[in-house]
């Protein structure tokens, strides 16, 4: 930002200006080329883009494209971070900058913009990704380049990078405490599993029916999947209705959802009369807002957190999100793992005292947050999340209510051994 | 000497020459590894373009799914690499060890017959080339072995890239699905990660795009480029003069499709990663447009085509996330509306004829054919000729 507008300035002015203005320019170089050992003390000794008063972060997400619409959240969330660290003086007394990429939805293109990062803007962290495959492009690149990357969304584990830290859950935090509980709250014995069809889904319904079958030893009744944008439930709907599950685990993403609940609702599915119930583990606030409250209104979601959780914490994080997005804007459990990112990374930077990736590396186990919207929540060695899970009840207005918290924090399991 | 002129009017030598100065020494020595791996993406899409203006503005067959062919390109090179990644001792936490790790996590246990060929380099090699040369030719020996052209053979490419890509993404056990063969490695034990491997995979694509460009060259100036064009003009005189016409589009198709995949495969070693979205419609679509903007009748024209276009989504893009693609469409219609012959016909209408003239290319060799063909095709057609036949070719 900074060399920008110094550029812009240069470009005006009196050609008498200009020439002192370039005579300057081989004084500054020589200047900065002095400084330039200063620079490069224990704080910042790998030449990350950090200065005096500022340091640069990137903020990598999709917001054109398909999943534009699911990332807008989390982008808010991180920039809304940024505002408030800038605002109680930043991290190690510099400001963050930041630097923004779009993702475009695109796979490859998570990949060039990662590398673009990394490679020339030098940030000292990046905050972005959402889906599996997004993250699995820049993985390569942020292990190569030893960049940093604060990954938000819910997924499905069997990861644990060095160069990321995900602070959404993994399959197995948000997956056996929803089933636990329909289990034992509900007292349900037959299950159907219904998915779109790729890796979070299938792994998610993998670790499900093991649960189901040798912990609680409950039936699974049946195990469907559908493509990504699939919109024609009405087969699926009918074999639900013939197998008469107790619980539907639903983990059917994106635009499939508008259609799957206006059609559950169009072929007499009461969802408030629990009969079956319906237990999702994809469908967060902002996706209501797209389904309809009233076209969903009963079902139950299982994750770490909800906009109406009771707590200071929240109170205070809704208020702010609000204040600078509008009193419309409604806040999913990624936006608020996204709005952790920038925090826990200020966290580990300071106890490291450096912004080196190594040292912060080093420092982030055990780095907690006190005051995250979701309550407390602690970095494991994994590099995931200590975090509650909490089952929300979803209401009219489109908003869940909590209805159950899990009593202690869910150590984060990645890869979890026999499911 | 005289022979030497020759050649260099015949094939265009000098741009060539030009092409090749900035793509071996300009760009490596004024920018840094980051960037040129970049360049080398953009050239990766060159090979398409190129395929295109063959297959498209000599042969007059619209293409909307060479997305498919340099999707399988680049899957074969990734299959490849994709299990050299997943030695037993790299995969060893999984279930399975030494089959890719997406299989793992769909509950394969073992490796599926169709990757086993994958193991060997030299098979890989074949693969790039014969896989998606074979599909092509059955493609096209279905459509136009009876007559399907035009529009119609357009709709169906794009059926073809979708139905490819709900393939790729549905049987995710078998190729990775939407996430696609992602952390590859090593080429035979060399890392193609680092700055050197990345350098050097760049030159290879270099010199893979001038044979693509100098066969490109050599289809047009041949009997077979007049051919393609008199196809192109009037394909029913072509065929009453006693030419096969099916054949020559199947060929040509075939080879574009195999200029895809080699780009398909270089996209691959540069990246390191291979995913359904290049296979789609709307990467199929894009193909074309770096096609168009560059000039569907000139291939160097679509090398500097690919390089534009991508070079100006990069930087909208990194100087305006929120609204790139704005100017993405912008440049488009620019491009559209004001050159339909895209940059090539910038250059043949603008600047060469201020150019002194020996540095001119004597006449540009796409219009000869067209008019040498017309003309043969013209005296041929017999004096009693059918007015209302005449008058289904002009509506074709």
């Amino acid at each position: 930002m900074i060399s920008k507008s110094r550029n812009y300035d240069s470009t005006r002015g009196t050609r008498r200006t200009l020439l002192r203005r370039m005579l300057a320019i081989p004084a500054a170089l020589a200047l900065a080329h002095v400084s330039l050992p200063a620079l490069a003390d224990s704080a910042n000794s790998t030449g990350l883009a950090v200065t005096d008063s500022t340091v640069t972060v990137g903020i990598l997400h999709s917001i054109t494209g398909t999943m534009a619409i699911s990332e807008t959240g989390s982008v808010q969330a991180e920039k809304l971070a940024i505002d408030q660290i800038n605002a109680m003086g930043g991290v190690l007394g510099r400001q963050i900058v930041y630097t923004q990429e779009d993702g475009a939805s695109d796979w490859p293109t998570f990949a060039e913009k990662a590398k673009k990062l990394l490679v020339r803007d030098k940030v000292a962290a990046v905050f972005g990704c959402w889906t599996s495959a997004s993250r699995k492009a820049v993985l390569p690149v942020f292990e190569q380049y030893n960049g940093m990357l604060y990954y938000p969304t819910f997924y499905e584990g069997l990861e644990q990078s060095p160069n990321v830290i995900y602070t959404g859950q993994e399959a197995t935090q948000q997956i056996l405490e929803g089933l636990d509980w329909a289990d034992d709250a509900k007292d349900a014995k037959k299950y159907f599993l219904l998915g779109s069809d790729y890796i979070w889904p299938r792994t998610s319904n993998k670790i499900a029916r093991k649960h189901i079958e040798s912990v609680l030893g409950d039936k699974v009744v049946g195990e469907e999947y559908y493509p990504l944008g699939h919109t024609q439930f009405n087969s699926v709907i009918n074999k639900i209705k013939l197998k008469k599950p107790d619980v539907v685990f639903i983990s059917v993403v994106g635009g499939s959802n508008v259609a799957f609940y206006k059609q559950l609702k169009a072929a007499g599915i009461d969802m408030t009369k629990e009969k079956p119930l319906f237990l999702t583990i994809s469908v967060t606030e902002d996706e209501i807002l797209g389904i309809g409250g009233e076209n969903i209104d009963g079902i139950y979601a299982s994750m770490k957190y909800f906009q109406s959780l009771p707590n200071a914490n929240n109170e205070a994080f809704v208020k702010a999100f609000k204040a600078k997005y509008g009193d419309d804007i409604v806040i999913g459990d990624v936006t608020q793992a996204a709005y952790l990112g920038p925090w826990l990374w200020k966290a580990a930077v300071e106890k490291a005292g450096s912004f080196d990736i190594d040292k912060v590396r080093a420092a982030s186990p055990d780095i907690e947050l006190t005051t995250a919207p979701e309550g407390y929540v602690r970095i494991h060695d994994n590099h995931h999340l200590w975090s509650k899970t909490r089952i929300g009840h979803a209401q009219l207005d489109g908003q869940y209510k909590v209805v159950y918290e899990s009593s202690e924090l869910i150590e984060p399991n990645p890869f979890p051994e026999g499911y | 000497m005289n022979f030497i002129a020759h050649l260099f009017a015949r094939y265009q030598l000098s741009h060539m020459l030009i092409l090749a100065l900035l793509l071996i020494v300009v760009l490596p020595l004024s920018m840094d590894i980051f960037r040129l791996n970049l360049i080398g993406k953009y050239l990766t899409y060159a090979f398409v373009a190129i395929g295109l203006v063959l297959c498209w503005g000599y042969g007059g067959i619209l293409s909307l799914g060479q997305g498919v062919f340099f999707g399988l390109g680049g899957y074969c090179m990734a299959m490849f690499l994709k299990l050299e990644a997943s030695s037993p001792e790299n995969t060893a936490i999984q279930t399975t060890p030494g089959i890719p790790d997406f299989m793992d996590w769909n509950q394969l246990t073992e490796l599926p017959w169709f990757w086993e060929p994958f193991h060997s380099f030299g098979f890989t090699l074949l693969a790039i080339i014969l896989v998606p040369a074979f599909f092509a030719f059955v493609v096209t020996v279905a459509m136009f072995k009876r007559r399907v052209g035009g529009v119609y053979f357009a709709i169906i490419t794009q059926a073809v890239a979708a139905i490819l890509t709900i393939l790729i993404i549905g049987q995710q056990g078998y190729t990775g699905g939407v996430n696609g063969i992602t952390d590859l490695r090593t080429l035979h034990g060399w890392d193609i990660r680092t700055d050197e491997a990345k350098y050097i995979l760049y030159f290879v694509c270099v010199a893979l795009l001038f044979v693509c460009l100098f066969i490109g060259k050599y289809v047009i100036n041949s009997k077979l480029g007049r051919l393609l064009v008199a196809m192109r003009e009037r394909e029913d005189r072509v065929r009453f003069s006693g030419y096969d016409v099916s054949a020559f589009k199947i060929f040509i198709f075939c080879l574009a499709s195999v200029f895809s995949a080699i780009g398909g495969a270089m996209f691959t070693l540069q990246i390191g990663f291979m995913s359904p979205t290049f296979v789609g419609i709307v990467p199929s679509i894009e193909m074309v447009i770096f096609c168009a903007v560059g000039g569907r009748l000139s291939l160097l024209g679509a090398v500097y085509g690919a390089l534009l276009v991508n070079a100006a989504k990069t930087s909208f893009s990194e100087s305006f996330p929120e609204l790139w693609l704005f100017a993405m469409g912008a440049l488009f219609i620019g491009v559209v509306m004001a050159f339909p012959n895209g940059l090539a016909g910038v250059w043949t209408t603008y600047i060469e004829p201020r150019l002194p003239a020996r540095l001119r290319s004597p006449v540009p060799p796409s219009t000869i054919p067209a008019v040498a063909v017309t003309t043969t095709a013209e005296t041929s057609s017999t004096p009693s000729a059918n007015p209302t036949v005449e008058h289904r070719h002009a509506g074709n």
